[in-house]
């Protein structure tokens, strides 16, 4: 049987050369998630801005988004979002924090629903109180950077400090790109991103590690190759891996994003967009950058033994 | 030698059985199951099934909160009798009497003898905080201060505060659980969240009022209407909801308590054929409720319940008997609810609704329907692409990502957690990413064979070599799902407890079953070449 091969085999490509490239664009691209960031802002959610958001679908055919929209507007609720959301039939509405704390929101939905009971199915409905969506992004933000110091604490006592500085650099490139991102599209940013964003931070840093540790064997073995020569090697001879996971990965999320429903799109769409820029910084930002922090050809001597065989 | 032990080799497939065992409740049934094994001794029976989350099978997430400042009311409301009962035992009278204030109450008592006399019994109130977690806390009640020009202040401390809010939550938990699900059929998940939170979980339910609905205090006292020109101290002006509406005013000596009822049953009317709710006292409320009513024939009384009237009927004849009825224009249903209300007990607080999420039973179908579709999909799209690449070892891996599935699901079905449509995307996504062991080692035997070893060496060495690498690789995935399940709530956390499952389950499988499959693959064959 003749087996699929996405790389070719011997594949010496000069990836380091890429780094005056790379590292450029890379500076580039975060400027613009930063400002895109600043400028545009991100589409947060009720989960932590607070406020309700409401699902219907129309017992009749259609949903009559123009009457739900007047509709609604009679209900002193301040500024209501109605959208089509999925089929015809189906429409979110989006209601902002009421004033008046915690017991101002619950009334929201009950009123609602004496208005829009008779001709529509309440699919969803979720309400977030003012108290509760402020602990909902302190969580989000201390888990992000928890995870960030954890994960560098680990590679710092696993690796040499240099290669743990390398991979925090390259996670915090891939968490301002995936915030960018998060800017750019303007999609809903809510608890399920925080999921989307540290799973990216996994996969982004389980993409470094194997690139590093094949780098700190390569280390060990040539005591004379220059180091960028050297990291070219550790590239390549991880690229078919590097590949075929990354293809994979992203095979899943394409489908779980085409038919995975509504619910989940976003998360896949953030993860697929993760997974992208995980890969690259792996092979153009974590492992060139280990030039720059001074790691030496012959410093893998010193480095703690990884369990061989 | 690329060997394994015979005995390594059944510990795995006993694992592997176990497994299978394991899932079967989620998928028979977990009463057949447990129907099928009775004979089997007790710790061998399946203990449960995953649970499909709220977002799949529809139903009511709510989080409520205690009402702090109205405990801290109560708690200020019981000081204040309780300084008054010292004054009034060791006679002396305070000028302005005892003030309440947000925490606490304040007294002026200008005779410096009296003064000295009431302190240290004052002082006798602040009693040590224990709390059922952390045993005696070394902290006190109140904090009785003397600030000097005959003010005294006693102030309820915030430990003894957290303290009555812990015991006021497990009450409540209890009283909940007893009013959402009085049959004992709808598996209600009520559990206490930080210090002063519950969250209550209801499948099936529609709508949030069922809930809320049943979550009011449920605070019911008998008063009388107060007459024409009685003393305005003794009086209050309470919201009339029977007919008529209004309000009412009532006097603030309560008759019988609530606390004071043995039963509370649903009934009609005899007469109207109206929904009543009929009600038995105990011994000490039937002679109370005797003894007013023989006192006051002719006069209204109140029945108040949540500080509204709900009716006011006249005493026609002394009620000795210690029963009778609450009427009130209620529907069915509202004296259904009313009777599992005071049947349960009043809350000893108050509780505000800070979170709702409520998934109705056809999104939750609409979202089982598209995850099963899409990890369908998407195992039919791994597994091509993965024996599109590796061939035969493919299929290998194929068959480790099988096990593995098996295994997430056992472990999900023996810790009893929930499966939602993140963690479902948490599933497929670690089926990706274990295909990705499977990479590093094949990656690593090609490799080795390439620099030359023979296909028995290159399968030792690729092995040994790629499995340091998966190790270093998952755990930093691992730590980032472990910090997600203690910051993230709801759906999210149980994508990250299928994530960290994955993991483990994959690192599990890279190490034992692919490595004894393709060495057994490798006995059975004897390649010369690693076909890859």
């Amino acid at each position: 049987m003749k087996l699929l091969r996405i790389v070719p085999d011997n594949t010496k490509f000069g990836f380091m050369r890429f780094r005056r490239v790379s590292f450029p664009f890379s500076a580039l691209a975060s400027i613009v998630a930063v400002v895109a960031f600043l400028a545009l802002g991100m589409n947060v959610g009720i989960d932590f801005k607070g406020g309700t958001v409401v699902e219907l679908q129309s017992k009749a055919e259609r949903a009559d988004i123009a009457r739900i929209r007047a509709t609604a507007g009679t209900l002193d609720l301040g500024d209501v979002e109605v959208q089509e959301f999925g089929g015809p039939r189906d429409v979110l509405l989006r209601i902002g924090l009421q004033p008046g704390g915690d017991r101002a929101q619950a009334e929201v939905v009950a009123r609602l629903r004496q208005v829009f009971a008779a001709d529509y199915e309440f699919r969803k409905v979720e309400v977030v109180g003012p108290r509760v969506s402020q602990e909902l992004v302190q969580n989000g933000t201390i888990g992000v950077l928890l995870a960030i110091l954890v994960i560098l604490v680990y590679l710092w006592f696993r690796y040499e400090w240099q290669f743990a500085v390398g991979a925090v650099i390259a996670t915090m490139h891939d968490l301002v790109l995936t915030v960018g991102f998060y800017a750019l599209t303007q999609l809903q940013f809510d608890q399920t991103s925080i999921a989307a964003i540290l799973t990216i931070i996994g996969y982004s840093l389980n993409d470094t590690v194997v690139v590093y540790d094949r780098v700190r064997e390569l280390l060990r073995k040539y005591k004379k190759l220059p180091m960028s020569d050297l990291l070219d090697l550790a590239m390549n001879s991880t690229l078919t891996r590097t590949v075929i996971t990354a293809v994979t990965t992203i095979l899943a999320l394409i489908v779980l994003a085409i038919f995975g429903g509504e619910v989940i799109r976003g998360f896949c769409l953030a993860m697929l967009f993760g997974v992208l820029i995980g890969t690259y910084s792996s092979i153009f930002i974590a492992a060139p950058i280990l030039i720059y922090l001074g790691v030496k050809v012959g410093d893998g001597v010193g480095v703690a033994q990884p369990a061989k065989a | 030698m690329f060997r394994q032990s015979t005995f390594k080799t059944v510990l795995i497939a006993l694992t592997l059985f176990l497994g299978v065992y394991a899932i079967l409740p989620t998928l028979l049934g977990l009463e057949r199951i447990r129907q099928a094994t009775a004979f089997l001794p007790a710790f061998l029976v399946p203990k449960g099934a995953i649970k499909l989350g709220l977002d799949l099978q529809g139903g009511v997430h709510v989080m409520l909160e205690v009402d702090r400042a109205g405990l801290a009311r109560d708690l200020v409301r019981q000081l204040q009798e309780d300084v008054r009962r010292v004054l009034r035992a060791e006679r002396v009278a305070p000028t302005g009497g005892i003030v309440a204030q947000a925490r606490g109450v304040s007294l002026r008592i200008a005779d410096a003898a009296g003064r000295a006399r009431i302190l240290p019994k004052l002082q006798e109130l602040a009693v040590p905080v224990t709390s059922a977690v952390l045993g005696n806390t070394g902290q006190r009640s109140l904090e009785v201060v003397d600030m000097g020009d005959g003010l005294i202040q006693l102030a309820i401390t915030d430990a003894e505060l957290n303290e009555r809010i812990r015991r006021a939550v497990d009450q409540s938990i209890e009283i909940f659980r007893k009013r959402i699900d009085p049959e004992g059929v709808k598996e209600p998940a009520i559990q206490r969240q930080g210090l002063d939170r519950i969250v209550v979980q209801v499948p099936g339910a529609r709508d949030s009022k069922e809930i809320t609905d049943v979550l009011q205090p449920g605070k019911l006292e008998f008063r009388m209407v107060a007459e024409p020109g009685a003393n305005p101290a003794e009086i209050e002006t309470l919201q009339n909801v029977d007919e008529g509406g209004g309000t009412v005013a009532v006097e603030r000596r309560v008759l019988v308590h609530g606390e004071d009822l043995t039963s509370a049953e649903p009934g009609f009317d005899q007469r109207s054929g109206e929904p009543i709710v009929n009600f038995r006292f105990n011994v000490r409320g039937a002679q109370a409720f005797a003894k007013a009513t023989t006192e006051n024939v002719g006069k209204p009384f109140a029945i108040i319940l949540d500080n509204k009237v709900i009716s006011a009927p006249r005493i026609i004849t002394p009620i000795t008997q210690g029963q009778g009825q609450i009427s009130g224009r209620f529907t069915v249903e509202r004296a259904n609810q009313l009777a599992v209300l005071l049947r349960s007990g009043a809350l000893p607080a108050s509780f505000t609704l800070v979170e709702e999420r409520t998934v109705g039973a056809g999104l939750g179908a609409d979202s089982i329907a598209a995850a099963s579709l899409a990890s369908g999909v998407s195992a039919v799209v791994i597994a091509a692409f993965t024996v599109a690449t590796y061939g035969v070892l493919g299929l290998i891996a194929l068959a480790a990502l099988l096990a593995n599935l098996i295994l997430i699901f056992a472990a999900m079905a023996l810790i009893g957690s929930t499966l939602t449509l993140p963690g479902i995307a948490g599933i497929v996504l670690t089926m990706a990413m274990a295909v990705d062991s499977n990479v590093l080692i094949y990656e690593r035997i090609r490799e080795e064979q390439a620099a030359g070893r023979s296909a028995i060496s290159a399968l030792d060495t690729g092995f040994t070599r790629a499995l340091a690498t998966i190790l270093d690789a998952n755990i930093t995935t691992f730590l980032a799902g472990a910090i997600l399940y203690l910051v993230g709530t709801g759906p999210v956390r149980g994508f990250a407890v299928t994530l960290c499952i994955g993991i483990i389950t994959t690192i599990f499988t890279a190490f034992t079953l692919t490595r004894i499959i393709v060495a057994a693959w490798y006995r059975w064959f004897r390649p010369k070449v690693v076909p890859i």
